[in-house]
């Protein structure tokens, strides 16, 4: 046989890279999730905060499964956010208060509604598809407006009575519990989204976004591939959703808004798209750089949000996490 | 003689206003192989296309195995046991070898192992991204990939285009294997007339969309004076100093 000429100079090394990076948590993964789990006893004053920002973490992991694995830019994520929520609100405002009801119940009617959109989403690509995401998201927001009988419109929903989680541990005002149950939930589902990526569906949705003329040569029908991929993305965000409702037992108007569509867009790029852990610390990065900038200038705290933004993206791909990939990959190479 | 793998009829076809195939009707059987020759956009890749159901007839009928599939989306094409490897490779950049093999796996004998035993280069660079593969690997993994979905036919759009002529041997030799070991049936769109010719057993050529020779792949070889007129003698010529110099 003859061999072909190999253009990787030490392929052992590099394969053996790869296969580390690619199927093993990366330190940057590692140290996410110590921190978070360290913040409970580092940052007493700040778990609803940090609860928050957890939230908004698996809200954006739920929009990296789509735009970063799949491809599809999504303009109004918001919606299903915002079903999740009201849906594990209003179940707890009716007497079914127990919070994974509240999370099952968020999860099903975000997925269900995430499958009907699919319908419509999974046949368009480029301004098509962001014109009609947004539209989803006004509509949801508007229709629960006008709905106040039911989602208490602009005043927002009320008169939630959220259970002890397992029946045993009832919410704090502290967050305490919120906390540790918000932390379970997310970690739980992060491991899931991390096997799904890595799954043979994931991988056709990577398949998806680098090639799509390619993926039905493979005997893979792409439109059910992205069906799918929208479904369990509304579904994941309906569970975020759930959890800032269960967690603030409340639920507010905004949860629907265009705000929070965009705000989710930002926390992906800023913490880097196409690797689960970068919406995690983006969202980190977002929610407690808003609080803080916010504390020193209630007004203009967008512009110092804009400013990090840009420099973020300017310094390269891949986000925060981008950069922090490659400044380890330096100090690994002793550079 | 036995019922046809894939049977086209009267296929027409084209891009907007311009109609690129006319009428091509062309027949495979199980086990067979036929070469697919012409000089380039006289519609090779097009037919390819339209055999996969990216493309659509504008008339014509395509069959598979007694049914008619003309409008069949191309990946249930697929399920049923249509392979196609495109011209260009187009392995996914961001995907290893065996996510690749992963990703495209579908019940039957082609398994992992199996296309690491038939492609060793693979084997050794499973970990590897598509983007880090030189051509020939990518080509060896466009192939290998396409076997994961246990084709019972395979086309295959120029897999030698852009190699080095030490790479066009192995990859040649891959294929002849797959077609004399395994038994698999192939249609070969080449642009090396000879090594096309040398392997398969049937031949059209195609011209302006239109079936120009139809025959035996042994015979046409032989005639000097027709595989002239028909692909340019100056095409075959280099070619044959290709093969020469290896």
């Amino acid at each position: 046989m003859v061999a072909l000429a190999p253009r990787i100079p030490a392929p052992s090394v590099v394969a053996r890279h790869l296969f580390l990076r690619r199927s093993r948590w990366r330190w940057e993964e590692i140290a996410f999730w110590l921190i978070a789990a360290a913040s409970f006893f580092l940052f007493p004053g700040h778990h609803v905060l940090i609860t928050q920002a957890l939230i908004s973490g698996l809200f954006v992991v739920s929009l990296d499964l789509l735009l970063g694995y799949s491809g599809i830019a999504s303009m109004g994520h918001a919606a299903f956010f915002g079903i999740g929520a009201y849906t594990a609100g209003i179940l707890a405002q009716q007497g079914w208060g127990d919070p994974l009801l509240g999370l099952i119940g968020g999860a099903i009617v975000a997925g269900a509604f995430g499958a009907l959109c699919s319908l419509l989403v999974a046949r368009l690509h480029g301004a098509a598809l962001l014109t009609v995401t947004l539209g989803i998201g006004l509509l949801c927001y508007e229709l629960a407006n006008k709905w106040s009988s039911l989602t208490g419109g602009d005043d927002g929903l009320q008169g939630m009575i959220v259970q002890p989680v397992l029946g045993l541990f009832a919410f704090d005002i502290d967050g305490n519990v919120g906390f540790i149950y918000a932390f379970v939930v997310i970690f739980i589902f992060y491991l899931l989204a991390r096997r799904l990526v890595n799954s043979p569906f994931g991988l056709a949705l990577t398949g998806i976004r680098e090639n799509i003329r390619r993926v039905p040569a493979l005997g893979i029908s792409v439109r059910f591939q992205l069906m799918m991929a929208f479904t369990i993305s509304a579904a994941v965000a309906g569970v975020a959703g759930a959890l800032l409702a269960e967690t603030t037992q409340y639920v507010a108007l905004e949860v629907l808004s265009f705000d929070r569509s965009i705000s989710v867009l930002i926390m992906l790029v800023l913490g880097g798209i196409g690797n689960l852990v970068g919406g995690m610390v983006g969202a980190m990065v977002f929610i407690v750089a808003r609080d803080q900038l916010a504390a020193v200038n209630p007004v203009y705290w967008n512009f110092w949000l804009g400013l990090i933004l840009c420099v973020v993206v300017m310094s390269g791909a891949g986000g925060i996490v981008g950069f922090l990939r490659r400044l380890g990959d330096r100090i690994g190479n002793g550079r | 003689m036995s019922e046809p793998l894939l049977d086209v009829a009267g296929l027409s076809t084209g891009y907007g206003d311009s109609l690129v195939l006319e009428n091509v009707s062309l027949t495979i059987e199980k086990g067979r192989s036929l070469a697919v020759l012409g000089r380039n956009g006289m519609g090779k890749s097009t037919l390819m296309l339209s055999l996969m159901g990216h493309l659509s007839a504008r008339s014509g009928r395509i069959s598979w195995r007694g049914a008619e599939i003309t409008r069949v989306a191309p990946d249930d094409r697929v399920k049923s046991g249509l392979g196609w490897v495109p011209q260009g490779r187009e392995v996914f950049p961001s995907l290893t070898v065996d996510e690749h093999l992963a990703i495209a796996a579908r019940p039957g004998r082609w398994t992992k192992s199996r296309i690491y035993e038939q492609f060793p280069r693979l084997a050794e660079r499973r970990r590897n991204l598509g983007r880090q593969l030189s051509g020939g690997e990518q080509q060896m993994l466009a192939i290998g990939r396409t076997l994961m979905t246990n084709p019972d036919l395979l086309l295959l759009d120029e897999p030698l285009e852009g190699l080095a002529p030490v790479i066009v041997k192995e990859i040649a030799s891959r294929i002849r294997q797959l077609m004399n070991e395994e038994g698999l049936t192939i249609i070969l769109v080449e642009q090396h007339t000879r090594f096309a010719l040398e392997l398969t057993e049937q031949v059209i050529v195609l011209e302006r969309g239109r079936i120009i020779h139809s025959g035996t792949s042994r015979a046409l070889l032989d005639d000097v004076a027709a595989l002239d007129r028909l692909v340019g003698m100056r095409r075959l010529r280099d070619h044959a100093a290709t093969h020469d110099a290896e």
